[in-house]
């Protein structure tokens, strides 16, 4: 037993936990401010620093584990007065143009200089300004703003395992970025976005395409598509005071129809037909010796991974491109010909939880005649606040459907959203294909949730098939390392690049963190079960796609028009 | 002065050299104890860890014993960062066979396999010398697999720093032989459980690990007569700056700072115009007139609320101004941060910035109060030692030499060195 004081108040624990957990347990909030939840603590901003008795130097509750009979004060005059100089020192050497930042509002910077009721610093300011860096497609770097706490350096390096970013230089000219001060273009990025996710004032975000969006509906001679995906509709809410998890699917259709959009459509439609299409994929690799394990592909960030990490396994990727892009490349063909639009006239926005959607969209393979098949992306964040910005919140928003014919979808579109989602969509469809019988259980729960690498078997005709499903890139490596290896003797793999799958993305709402994934991946499941059709291949707007335009899964047309090739981007 | 370290200066010893002198006899003699019994006699030797904490040295190679793994580090830490020390380079230069061997014998006490002997990268003009020790002591086989046929088998690689003096400290060290960036680790887990590649490690200044050699040659109950009762053995002090005869010194714990500087240092008539001795380097204490008479002990500078650190001893005469020679310290820490904490990497430039307000003739007595309060705040709530010492100077300049510090504010330096009000007003 560990029996501690904190400020007068006595409890016991049976563990050695850290003083913050501790004082958390006891009701006491000790601020702090580069510690989060899901990264290993590392005390570097000092700033929930306490005192021990008996110890001469403060300690950082986060990092300094309880002993017994240990007495701790975390706001005594001493503690309250080296704190209180922590904040000023940060915010001497911070770009404080909160009004314009992109975390304004959500910044943890903002909310503690509140919370501790600092309102003057006697530092003089000692920021020296930098370019604010946009040198690709989906990540803003602005350093101005960057406090230096290390989140996003643990996000690229211990989740995701990528190291495109580290601290460089040292003193007070250390920084977080790309080796030699490149952009995150020159170096082996895959625009995750999870620094973004973690970082706690406005220094990492997505390159900010709504202007785009509003000049194109406000453009007469556009006929300006959405497509939704699967994940954004338990967060957004989220930027809106709702909780995580709660679904606002059914406003979506009216608030962007209010907004100008011409037509709006979802991409668990595209889902169901990646279903399609990959298990097709699947089966003929599975009985004409293709290779395997096949591994799946709608997720650009994990595709920027493959192509620039393990270029040699490219071969195990499906050719199927990811829904985004097959809705692009269906909306610009098949859609434009069918309202009499030229592809010209016709703009593609996609609402993404993504960053890596926003290069994806932009490879010169997504498109046709010079024209992208999705024009504009924009993410969650982007998407709440277009909202805003236009007058409108999700209150008195009433109900209605997506349009028809890329509104029609299934739960099994749905479940893409999480991570598992698309192995278990294509374990629905592939079995009842293969065997013409019906699944008896079609929940297949031991490939949900965030575990990092999902295994699961199932008889599918005469053969077992093994499968398993990972998320976050550390765990793809994992993976990837034994299949190099030889030692995977998986049929299918399902991958996403960011923890828990879409629903974590890099574009979702601040904060994403683990618990409040966990919450958002409820919100899929728990929909998805009210849902009359649950199958990809009962989808009747795909099975319609197929009989009148595509004929049928893995024909020409959709070869050219729903996949896609890989390349080895090794830099 | 005491010898029980160091070489007399002159030619470089070659291996046959040291092998007649009877080097590597210890060794010898200790490979046929058992480790603990080694240890027992370091604890008894009473021995403080030299590299500037003053650890108990027999203790924490307890505690690497202690631990069961299948590999066990040694790290000789010989990057000696802190300006004005130069004393593990003097060993190293003068004999580096002598550090191998103790190397060897405290490698063999806790049960390592491997060790590095981590070099201040500058220390270029050594690093052959010290090369070909290893590989000559590798061919006699006082390193590599089954040492002189005792089933103990330890070898040893030479790693360089480049040049960071926060890769002294321990565990940025650790990380900088690892391949990262020498940033300071979080304590616990300690070393001596999870240090290099996470395995047990003992890391040791160089000076800590030669004397070694003298406990197990004397045996502790001789050893501990040199020295006081809290501070056993010799120590190295490096002295620089305003004496006669700089360099090296090895003398006995429990002489006056005095008696070193004015007798072996040789200052003289000239110790009269002595302004302030830093002890401990630039992270060290500033002492006044009336504290020179303190005695060379790590009991007597704690009883003051200082460290005696690496031993690195400056004295500066009146020549000195007081606040120019803080505003070198503090930019050389303003430089050597890492960066990873808020209060070192962002105190100690403001901390510069407002000696430099100061010394322009700019300062005020808030000022003033800013410069404590940082210097505090560095003190308490920073990551490592780097930024909880980097301030120890200017807070012992606050304390002993405040009027000073407040003459400047007044518009006036003593010695002309700080262009206060417009840069004319020398006094």
């Amino acid at each position: 037993m560990y029996k501690i004081t904190i400020n007068g108040r006595q409890a016991s624990f049976d563990q050695a936990i850290s003083i913050l957990d501790a004082a958390k347990k006891m009701g006491i909030k000790i601020p702090t401010l580069c510690y989060h939840p899901d990264l290993k603590v590392k005390g570097n901003c000092r700033v929930c620093i306490v005192e021990v008795e008996g110890l001469q130097p403060l300690q950082a509750a986060c990092l300094t584990k309880i002993s017994d009979g240990m007495v701790i004060h975390t706001n005594n005059k001493r503690v309250r007065e080296n704190r209180r100089l922590i904040l000023e020192l940060i915010l001497a050497n911070h770009d404080q143009t909160c009004t314009t930042c992109h975390s304004n509002g959500v910044c943890e910077l903002q909310r503690l200089t509140e919370e501790l009721n600092i309102k003057a610093n006697r530092y003089d300011q000692v920021l020296e300004e930098e370019p604010i860096m946009y040198g690709n497609p989906s990540i803003v770097r602005d350093m101005n703003k960057c406090i230096k706490c290390g989140r996003c350096i643990q996000a690229c390096n211990d989740i995701q395992e990528v190291g495109a970013i580290y601290n460089i230089g040292r003193s007070f000219e250390m920084r977080m970025g790309p080796a030699y001060d490149f952009d995150l273009s020159q170096v082996k990025c895959t625009y995750c976005g999870q620094c973004i996710n973690v970082c706690p004032v406005g220094a990492i975000y997505e390159k900010d395409d709504i202007v785009h969006v509003l000049n194109a509906i406000e453009d007469e001679s556009k006929h300006v598509i959405a497509q939704i995906a699967p994940s954004i509709r338990v967060s957004l809410g989220e930027m809106f005071g709702l909780a995580p998890g709660e679904n606002v699917a059914s406003k979506l259709p009216t608030l962007l129809r209010n907004m100008g959009f011409d037509a709006v459509f979802d991409t668990d439609f595209t889902a169901d037909l990646t279903i399609l299409e990959e298990g097709i994929e699947f089966l003929d690799r599975l009985e004409n010796g293709g290779v395997l394990p096949m591994l799946t592909s709608c997720s650009p960030g994990w595709i920027n991974y493959i192509e620039q990490f393990y270029p040699d396994l490219i071969d195990h990727l499906s050719t199927c491109k990811s829904p985004q892009q097959m809705f692009g490349a269906l909306a610009k063909t098949y859609y434009a010909d069918k309202i009499h639009q030229a592809p010209k006239d016709l703009v593609v926005v996609s609402f993404m939880p993504c960053t890596a959607k926003k290069f994806e969209a932009q490879r010169p393979e997504m498109g046709r005649n010079g024209l992208p098949d999705v024009d504009y992306v924009l993410t969650t964040r982007e998407l709440g606040n277009m909202i805003k910005m236009q007058g409108y919140d999700l209150d008195h928003i009433e109900a209605s459907d997506f349009d028809a014919p890329f509104g029609i979808t299934t739960g099994a579109g749905l479940i893409f959203g999480a991570s598992g989602g698309v192995m278990e969509a294509a374990l629905r469809s592939v079995y009842e294909i293969v065997t013409g019988q019906a699944l008896k259980e079609i929940n297949f729960t031991q490939v949900r949730g965030l575990t990092g690498v999902k295994e699961a078997t199932i008889d599918v005709g005469d053969i077992q098939v093994k499968v398993a499903v990972t998320n976050s890139l550390t765990n793809a490596k994992m993976i990837l390392d034994k299949i190099r290896n030889k030692e995977a003797d998986y049929h299918f793999v399902e991958v996403m690049c960011c923890p828990g799958g879409c629903i974590g993305g890099g574009g979702q709402p601040r904060p994403t963190n683990n618990a409040i994934r966990i919450e958002r991946i409820k919100g899929i499941y728990s929909a998805e079960e009210k849902m009359t059709l649950r199958k990809s291949h009962e989808n009747p707007a795909v099975k319609a796609l197929y009989e009148e335009f595509l004929e049928k899964p893995n024909s020409d047309l959709a070869h050219k028009l729903l996949h896609t090739h890989y390349k080895n981007r090794q830099k | 002065m005491t010898n029980l370290l160091f070489e007399r200066p002159g030619k470089l010893l070659s291996f046959k050299d040291y092998e007649q002198a009877d080097g590597f006899k210890t060794l010898k003699c200790v490979l046929d104890k058992k480790p603990q019994d080694l240890i027992d006699e370091i604890k008894k030797a009473k021995l403080l860890g030299r590299g500037g904490a003053g650890f108990p040295v027999g203790l924490k190679m307890q505690f690497v014993a202690d631990e069961s793994s299948d590999i066990k580090y040694i790290i000789c830490n010989a990057d000696e960062g802190e300006p004005g020390t130069f004393k593990d380079r003097e060993l190293l230069r003068r004999n580096p066979l002598k550090v191998i061997e103790a190397m060897i014998i405290a490698a063999y006490a806790i049960g390592a396999s491997k060790g590095y002997l981590y070099v201040r990268g500058e220390y270029t003009n050594i690093k052959d010398h010290i090369e070909a020790g290893i590989k000559e002591a590798r061919q006699k086989n006082y390193l590599g697999p089954n040492i002189m046929g005792t089933g103990f088998s330890f070898d040893l690689e030479y790693r360089s720093g480049v040049g960071a003096y926060i890769c002294g400290e321990e565990t940025a060290l650790i990380e900088s032989i690892e391949g990262r960036a020498g940033d300071p680790r979080q304590k616990p887990p300690y070393t001596a459980q999870k240090g290099l590649f996470n395995k047990p490690t003992l890391v040791h200044n160089v000076e800590t690990l030669v004397n070694l050699l003298p406990i197990m040659q004397l045996g502790a109950a001789t050893y501990t007569t040199y020295g006081t009762e809290a501070s056993t053995g010799t120590k190295l002090f490096s002295v620089s700056g305003f004496v006669k005869n700089k360099g090296v010194f090895e003398v006995a714990f429990g002489l006056k700072l005095s008696d070193l500087i004015k007798n072996q240092c040789q200052t003289l008539e000239a110790y009269d115009t002595i302004k302030f001795i830093q002890v401990g380097g630039s992270s060290g204490v500033v002492l006044p007139r009336d504290l020179f008479d303190i005695q060379l002990s790590y009991e007597a500078f704690k009883a003051i609320g200082a460290n005696l650190g690496s031993g690195a001893i400056f004295v500066a005469d009146e020549s000195i101004c007081i606040l120019d020679f803080l505003k070198a310290t503090a930019n050389f820490f303003r430089h050597e941060s890492c960066g990873k904490c808020t209060p070192c990497r962002e105190g100690n430039r403001h901390i510069s910035m407002i000696l430099d307000k100061i010394s322009q003739g700019q300062g005020t007595d808030k000022d003033l109060g800013l410069l404590k309060s940082t210097c505090e705040v560095m003190k308490s709530a920073s990551f490592c030692g780097l930024g909880q010492t980097a301030p120890t100077a200017i807070l012992s300049v606050i304390k002993y030499f405040k009027d000073e510090l407040q003459a400047h504010i007044g518009g006036q330096c003593y010695t002309g060195a700080c262009s206060m009000k417009g840069g004319d007003l020398h006094v």
